[in-house]
């Protein structure tokens, strides 16, 4: 056997004037880190395995643990970073892949943060939303081009429509990226705050059919757990065709995660691994998709809003005006910053564009042919915050995703060892010891609470900006304004630079 | 009475119950380095995480309305409160024979060699609200109410 060039990636340091052995970390860490030293009787820590995921250090009762980045450093090079260096001694050891969890983390610039929100001064009042009332409810689906009323009843037969108490909702994530516990606390959590959850390419698991209220219920390109009872469950239908973390690429679920929960849920063998192809091999064009669109609504007796979800990729416009004839109700985009339980890293950090960007083109593009009005808009794959969704939903956006704040809402720390199945938060693994470690009654409180802290805080922004309604910030571009953008890029989000 | 209970489909193993029941039965009842680093012999946790693969629940006193511990005491030091219902050990008349230990049906008595040989055993932490290992369970898995969180045919604890 041939040397190793690893180095560690993180230094462990542990403060012996606080550390009581008590062990927490040695029980706490699946990747095997902290280890009591019988001989010397007392608790050793194995950098080389450590994936700073803070589980030990959250769990520490005398808070004695720090992880940092490990010091090593290689000589300044303006080109070889320290990560291009280890990326070529781990391929040329392994021959393989390299792989990553969760969404891109490159330094590319985020666009949220060089938009800048208004608000009303003298001439137009803000409003306080302690005080007045404020709506942000939300209808996705299809809207008439007009409508007719009959002795002041709404004559005109509206589509399906969601409804959602708050403009956001949880982003698909299959059962078996993530664990059941994870899952039933995302459901739990948009029932009582008035939202959905999103199924993913995994099925319904059978003890969360009661929750088909607050479900999107998925079909991708493995149509894994897909029968009639699963879109009858479901509220909307969503046909997955790209995520933003992994645009042109498929799945592949290994079998060590197909339990049998996870076996009967998706409906393939034990063991087995889940592989969901790149594309559909029933879809090679906008009309191969509108069959599949009209097949999913023929099946649900046209009830149920069908989204298309796509990765955002250079011609997104375009393709967005495409699924809108195909008769999509809802598109979702991901952008590049979208996450995912395992991708190609060479993918998740060059493949893609800004959701921002995407976001202004494909408003555009749908109000310039006049088709807005079809569809309803969703983006996903970077929000972080309620300032971040109300910029969304002035560039044109209806709802937005969260896929990774929803996670960390339940815990995760952005490790991006997800692919590894030994997540010490209980969230993306099916190893039944680290499951029980996600309570959902726990996890449904977290991220129930994040979306109700949201929502106070969108509710502030609007009443600053003398808005009491959602519906009129929506689009409505002149609320932004641009900082450190170039004429271009101005251009494209459709904004005016801050001053102006 | 209210008991603590355990919910074993939350219990993570970390044993920070264990930990803390040290904590509330040393001298620094809110200091947990002093009352490890301090104290070097310390008596056992009155709570025990049992465990076997993904399985594993912590164990402690059932404070049993009809105790056997408190019948098999041969000296009367194993006794049940009869105001507050819960089952102490009063450690002066306790000659650690650990009769109550083979009657425990539980198991949840622990010997304690630390100085004296006594049986010991969880008190609820006295006089607490809610005793130290369900405050300082990560993971909700350990709950203090008058009834248990599943549907059970034992009653008071036996």
């Amino acid at each position: 056997m041939a040397l190793s060039y690893a180095v560690p990636n993180f230094l462990i340091e542990r403060d012996e004037s606080r550390c009581i052995d008590c062990q927490v970390c040695v029980r706490q860490c699946a990747n095997e880190v902290h280890k009591f030293d019988e001989d010397d009787e007392k608790i050793v820590s194995d950098t080389m395995k450590c994936v700073n995921c803070h589980r030990c250090v959250v769990l520490c009762p005398t808070k004695a643990l720090t992880v940092r980045e490990f010091p090593l450093e290689f000589k300044k090079n303006g080109h070889w970073k320290s990560d291009d260096i280890k990326s070529i001694y781990i391929q040329a050891e392994t021959g393989g892949v390299l792989l990553a969890g969760m969404g891109n983390d490159k330094p590319y610039p985020i666009y949220w943060d060089k938009m800048l929100i208004n608000a009303s001064q003298v001439t137009n009042p803000s409003i306080d939303p302690l005080r007045e009332p404020m709506e942000i409810k939300t209808f996705l689906g299809r809207k008439p081009a007009s409508l007719e009323i009959e002795n002041g009843k709404l004559k005109t037969k509206l589509p399906p429509q969601l409804e959602l108490e708050v403009p956001v909702m949880f982003s698909a994530m299959s059962f078996g990226s993530i664990s059941l516990n994870a899952h039933k606390s995302l459901a739990r959590a948009a029932r009582e705050v008035g939202t959905f959850f999103n199924t993913g390419e995994g099925g319904l698991h059978r003890d969360l059919a009661d929750f088909g209220d607050n479900c999107i219920v998925q079909v991708a390109s493995g149509r894994f757990g897909v029968h009639q009872e699963y879109l009858d469950a479901g509220s909307a239908i969503e046909i997955k065709i790209g995520q933003g973390a992994k645009p042109g690429i498929g799945g592949h679920l290994p079998g060590e995660k197909v339990g049998s929960e996870v076996s009967q849920t998706r409906m393939i063998p034990e063991g087995s691994d889940a592989i969901s192809p790149a594309p559909h091999h029933d879809i090679y064009s906008i009309e191969d998709l509108r069959q599949l669109i009209y097949s999913l609504k023929e099946a649900t007796n046209y009830k149920k809003p069908v989204f298309v979800k796509i990765a955002a990729v250079h011609n997104v416009a375009a393709i967005a005006s495409g699924i809108a004839r195909a008769g999509a109700d809802v598109i979702a985009i991901d952008g590049f910053r979208g996450g995912t339980g395992a991708a190609p890293l060479r993918t998740r950090d060059s493949v893609g564009i800004p959701i921002e960007f995407a976001l202004a083109a494909v408003d555009t593009r749908l109000r310039q042919e006049g088709i807005r009005n079809q569809v309803s808009l969703v983006i996903g794959g970077s929000i972080r915050n309620s300032s971040d969704i109300v910029k969304a939903v002035a560039l044109g956006a209806d709802a937005v995703y969260i896929g990774t704040a929803a996670l960390m809402a339940l815990g995760c720390h952005l490790c991006q060892k997800c692919y590894t199945g030994k997540c010490n938060w209980g969230i993306a693994t099916q190893d039944p010891r680290l499951v029980k470690r996600l309570n959902p009654e726990i996890g449904a409180r977290r991220a129930a609470n994040l979306l109700k802290a949201w929502k106070h805080e969108i509710k502030e922004l609007l009443g600053g900006m003398g808005i009491n309604a959602l519906e009129s910030l929506r689009g409505n571009r002149l609320m932004l304004r641009g900082i450190d953008l170039t004429e271009k890029e101005l251009e494209i989000l459709g904004i005016k630079a801050a001053g102006e | 009475m209210k008991r603590v209970y355990a919910k074993e489909e939350y219990c993570i193993g970390c044993r920070l119950c264990e930990i803390y029941c040290i904590l509330s039965h040393s001298e620094y009842k809110n200091d947990l380095i002093k009352a490890f680093k301090k104290s070097l012999q310390r008596p056992p946790a009155r709570i025990q995480v049992e465990e076997e693969g993904a399985l594993s629940f912590a164990l402690q006193c059932r404070h049993c309305d009809e105790a056997y511990c408190v019948k098999s005491c041969i000296t009367g030091a194993m006794q049940k409160d009869p105001e507050t219902g819960v089952v102490f050990n009063e450690k002066e008349r306790c000659v650690g024979c650990w009769t109550c230990i083979a009657a425990c049906p539980y198991g949840a008595i622990i010997k304690d060699e630390t100085s004296k040989k006594i049986a010991s055993k969880c008190d609820l932490c006295g006089q607490n609200e809610t005793p130290y290992c369900v405050q300082n369970c990560p993971n909700g898995a350990l709950i203090f109410s008058e009834e248990p969180p599943y549907k059970t045919s034992v009653k008071g604890g036996e």
